[in-house]
């Protein structure tokens, strides 16, 4: 660093030095870090993977055709398949590289069109969610008393009714179908409870720590603790929840979308598994159309698993002494 | 004779008083307050349930009738007395207290309404059929994948495990981030579709009659299985994820030091000083994953078209049942809250800390 700054260089050199001191400064302790917590480093690449199909699918493929009656039906995957129109061969060869279903969608544009739908639901969600909760975690932990006993009740009443149920109430009397943003922002209204419970324990917690205390003792403000004391120091645990709940609310979107519930116009990969239990394609034998939602499902949950459980070890140094 | 009615007074005075204090102590009393916590749970549920159709401005019992009405369909007949049972139950008239007071006092007789798809059979009679295949499925489920997945967990978090553990039930824990449904999917393909070992979907076969003889038990066995090791795999993870922590975390502590001290043997510190200690939180997870346990279940019940409840909310939700699907959220609302009230009971008897803490 000194040397950088006090003698001038030629250029490139600096350049060099540069990424040498950045390579030893960022990128290393990033690798020893990867090393130690293969987890994360698992779980961000199955969702890279995921985004990189969900790109590509998006730069070469006519992901228009997940409407439905916009391709044969029930074709199972192939890479040239004649078209027919009338009853004779159009002479057009076209590939489905992962079939189509009974309704006429071609299972790819579905596919790459669903999934990230599905993950922007649970984003939504999961944002909204975690607001909620830490804004509710930190008035009840900071101004204790009738506050904090009505914020635990109605945490503890919350816990003890599943959201997926109080949602399907709720869309029944709405009595229309909600868009996919519509359905994150209603899965985040009735997800915060949980989060709001373990961030106030956390809160709890720091709030006796001395360096909190320290900053009582020196003047600081309530808000002035919450913003410059607790609130980073919270940011690896509000991280690691909010994974948690992205995951969660994927789970009560598909969820609420298996069940009859969903956007009957989205793509989602919970709409394609609704679909598929539906017109029951398994005893169809239609392994291609339930398999590629299923894969990608897997590949979310598994993917959100691993990262949160890396992120826990990173935020909660009592799991770092690992077996 | 003075001398026997002031002792006799003095005696009864001492009753009021410890009958006071008895009584004071009963609210104090750990049971009483989480009984009391179980009513508030069960009151402030059914206020949001009154609540949320009256938020919407709409009125999807009425609609559902209209349409009815419209098409008119098979249920033209009964739809006058419908729509009068439906005006009585729903008094939509009537001041908003009166009909809160209604909707209370329905629900504290367990009186769940009339069904609109399945006039005139009513909401109780629908739920409670079905609830008994969803209990006896679940019930086993969640007693066998507690035993089974704590057991797994608290043998990955002991360090002194032999090594082929971890390659056994590592992959098993991944289980856990899969939701059961999607489990469920790849069960029928694989056991019923490819296989054709187990039977793909019902409670029963279509062509028995639900008697109870030996056949019949068997058959329903057998459409169980399927259903069951849905639900089991992933929640058998959940339990094994959470047991290995809480056995990681008894590591350092000073007992279990002094318990090697003692020179006790592995297996007597694994299982009095390791385990036990580290179950505690696992009964409180249980209580708090209650929710997505039945969740999950509804949705695998739906996969398999199995007769319980989850089969019922969809049927319900595809014919736009309000009564129905309101009498299945409150029954499992309901349910949820029971259980847990039952699990606090439970706990001090695992916890010995609970009852110092309460006296």
């Amino acid at each position: 660093m000194a040397e950088l700054v006090t003698s001038p260089e030629p250029m490139d050199t600096e350049i060099n030095g540069g990424f040498r001191q950045f390579n030893t400064e960022r990128i290393q302790p990033i690798k020893r870090y990867a090393y130690r917590n293969p987890s994360l480093i698992w779980g961000f690449g199955l969702m890279i993977f995921l985004l990189l199909f969900v790109g590509i699918g998006h730069l070469v493929w006519d992901t228009e055709q997940f409407h439905p009656l916009s391709t044969p039906t029930r074709l199972a995957p192939t890479l040239s398949h004649d078209m027919v129109k009338g009853g004779e061969l159009t002479g057009e060869v076209r590939a489905f590289p992962f079939g189509t279903d009974t309704a006429g969608r071609d299972l790819l544009a579905v596919a790459i069109l669903g999934t990230p739908l599905t993950l922007r639901i649970g984003i939504i969600a999961g944002f909204v969610s975690i607001a909620l909760g830490t804004i509710a975690a930190f008035m009840a932990a900071y101004y204790r008393g009738w506050v904090d006993g009505a914020i635990r009740s109605v945490v503890d009443v919350g816990l003890a009714m599943p959201g997926l149920l109080i949602l399907i109430l709720i869309r029944i009397n709405i009595g229309r179908e909600l868009s996919t943003d519509e359905m994150g922002f209603a899965l985040g209204l009735v997800g915060w409870v949980f989060p709001a419970r373990t961030i106030r324990a956390q809160v709890l917690v720091m709030r006796e720590q001395a360096y909190v205390e320290l900053s009582r003792l020196s003047g600081t403000s309530g808000m002035g603790i919450i913003f410059k004391e607790m609130l980073p120091n919270l940011i690896p645990y509000i991280t690691a929840s909010l994974v948690g709940s992205v995951a969660g609310a994927i789970l009560a979107s598909i969820g609420l979308e298996a069940i009859g519930l969903g956007n009957f116009s989205a793509p989602t990969l919970g709409m394609t598994i609704f679909f598929n239990i539906q017109f029951s394609s398994i005893t169809l034998g239609m392994w291609w159309w339930w398999l590629p939602p299923l894969v990608a499902i897997v590949i979310v949950f598994l993917g959100l698993f691993l990262i949160s459980s890396g992120l826990d070890e990173w935020s909660n140094p009592r799991l770092r002494k690992r077996v | 004779m003075t001398e026997n009615t002031q002792a006799v007074e003095k005696q009864s005075a001492i009753t009021l008083a410890s009958i006071a204090r008895i009584f004071l102590g009963i609210f104090g009393h750990f049971i009483v307050k989480r009984f009391l916590f179980f009513i508030f749970v069960v009151w402030l549920a059914s206020t949001v349930i009154f609540i949320i159709p009256r938020l919407s401005g709409q009125d999807p019992v009425k609609e559902k009738l209209l349409l009815e009405a419209q098409r008119g369909g098979a249920m033209q007949t009964g739809l006058d007395a419908m729509a009068k049972t439906y005006q009585k139950k729903f008094g939509l008239d009537q001041p908003m207290s009166t009909q809160y007071f209604n909707f209370m006092k329905d629900l504290a007789r367990l009186d769940l309404g009339v069904s609109i798809a399945f006039y005139p059979r009513t909401v109780n009679d629908i739920v409670f059929e079905s609830l008994a295949w969803t209990l006896g499925l679940m019930g086993t489920v969640t007693i066998l994948a507690f035993i089974l997945g704590t057991l797994a967990g608290a043998v990955l978090g002991w360090p002194r495990r032999p090594g082929w553990v971890q390659y056994v039930f590592m992959p098993l824990l991944t289980l856990a981030a899969i939701p059961q449904y999607l489990l469920a999917m790849i069960l029928i393909f694989v056991f019923a579709f490819q296989l054709g070992w187990l039977p793909l979907f019902g409670g029963y076969s279509v062509a028995t009659v639900p008697v109870f003889t030996f056949e019949f038990i068997v058959d329903v066995l057998q459409h169980a299985i399927l259903p069951a090791f849905a639900i089991l795999f992933s929640v058998v993870g959940f339990w094994a994820i959470g047991m290995r922590g809480m056995m990681i975390n008894t590591q350092g502590e000073d007992y279990m030091i002094q318990a090697d001290a003692k020179g006790l043997k592995g297996s007597r510190i694994f299982m009095r000083y390791a385990l036990r200690n580290a179950l505690l939180p696992q009964v409180t997870g249980l209580a708090l994953v209650l929710g997505t346990i039945v969740t999950g279940q509804v949705l695998v019940e739906r996969v398999f078209s199995y007769p319980g409840i989850g089969d019922i909310l969809f049927q319900a939700i595809r014919l736009s049942d309000f009564f129905v699907i309101r009498g299945i959220v409150i029954v499992i609302i309901f349910g949820i809250a029971g259980a847990t009230f039952l699990l606090d009971i439970l706990y001090p008897l695992l916890d010995p800390r609970i009852k110092v803490r309460s006296s």
